[in-house]
């Protein structure tokens, strides 16, 4: 997972996964599409096919580069879990929130009258 | 990178988004103001009403909270035979729009992370932003695991493993 995560991290890497999730591409497209250098490009690529987020498709005379599904899917997972955990907690503080609502408001009218 | 998804309609969507490698966002609405929301996140006798969610099998059997600038607080959870204590300091109390404080897993008492925590109002509802820096990467990944399927066991035997693939 840390794999994921740190290839992830460095802004253009993020740029070119989200790229490759419309379909497999060549390098030349990838650093036309984000205006990259070609060698700057070559070594996200290297990154991203050492964390297991791209694989290499050789197709004619190119070598396509496609993202693979399951780290993505394990990354979402994994996220989603520590998200459920904060959304249960949130869930439960709006139960309580509507009682000190009610109570803020209970003190108001009885200040009034 | 981000992560929506709203339980049922009518709730308020808990968002988690990652920044970089060390941070992470979570943002959500409470129908209620800022006043009550900053309560609801500071004074123990309320902590312990939502930081345990019952739906996880995790009770808190400690919660102490000295809200003041150098304070410091301590949820303890337990889950069957096992506890886990999370703790630290404030560092910056702003009544009702902002709150700062460290945090840590007393197990892995290095991997200290800061928390930044904003309440704004947004028509007489609170739109809440808590920012968490880690120090490092692994550290982070060690937090969003103690959100995993199987509740505090299963965090604790992975946060071991990783503590272990650093040493």
């Amino acid at each position: 997972m840390l794999a994921t995560f740190t290839a992830l991290a460095e802004p253009n890497r993020l740029r070119i996964v989200e790229l490759l999730r419309q379909g497999p591409r060549p390098v030349n497209e990838i650093k036309d599409a984000l205006r990259l250098q070609q060698p700057q490009v070559s070594k996200h690529l290297r990154v991203l096919k050492e964390a297991g987020l791209v694989d290499v498709q050789p197709r004619a005379q190119q070598r396509l580069y496609e993202l693979r599904a399951e780290p993505l899917q394990a990354l979402h997972q994994w996220l989603e879990g520590y998200r459920q955990l904060w959304d249960d907690r949130f869930n439960e503080m709006d139960e309580l929130l509507a009682e000190l609502n009610e109570k803020e408001k209970n003190n108001v009218r009885k200040k009034r009258h | 990178m981000s992560v929506k998804k709203g339980t049922e309609a009518e709730r308020p969507t808990t968002t988690l988004e990652l920044l970089g490698d060390r941070e992470l966002v979570i943002t959500r609405s409470f129908r209620a103001p800022p006043h009550l929301v900053f309560e609801a996140w500071t004074k123990p006798e309320w902590v312990r009403r939502w930081w345990a969610p019952k739906s996880r099998g995790v009770e808190i059997v400690e919660c102490t909270a000295q809200l003041e600038v150098g304070g410091r607080y301590r949820y303890l959870l337990r889950h069957g035979e096992n506890e886990f204590g999370f703790s630290g300091r404030y560092t910056e109390i702003s009544p009702p729009r902002r709150l700062v404080y460290t945090q840590c897993f007393e197990a892995f008492p290095g991997l200290e992370a800061i928390v930044t925590v904003t309440f704004e109002e947004r028509n007489g509802h609170t739109f809440m932003s808590s920012h968490e820096l880690y120090p490092s990467p692994e550290a982070r990944e060690g937090a969003l695991s103690s959100g995993m399927e199987d509740g505090m066991r299963e965090t604790m035997d992975q946060l071991d493993d990783l503590v272990r693939s650093l040493c």
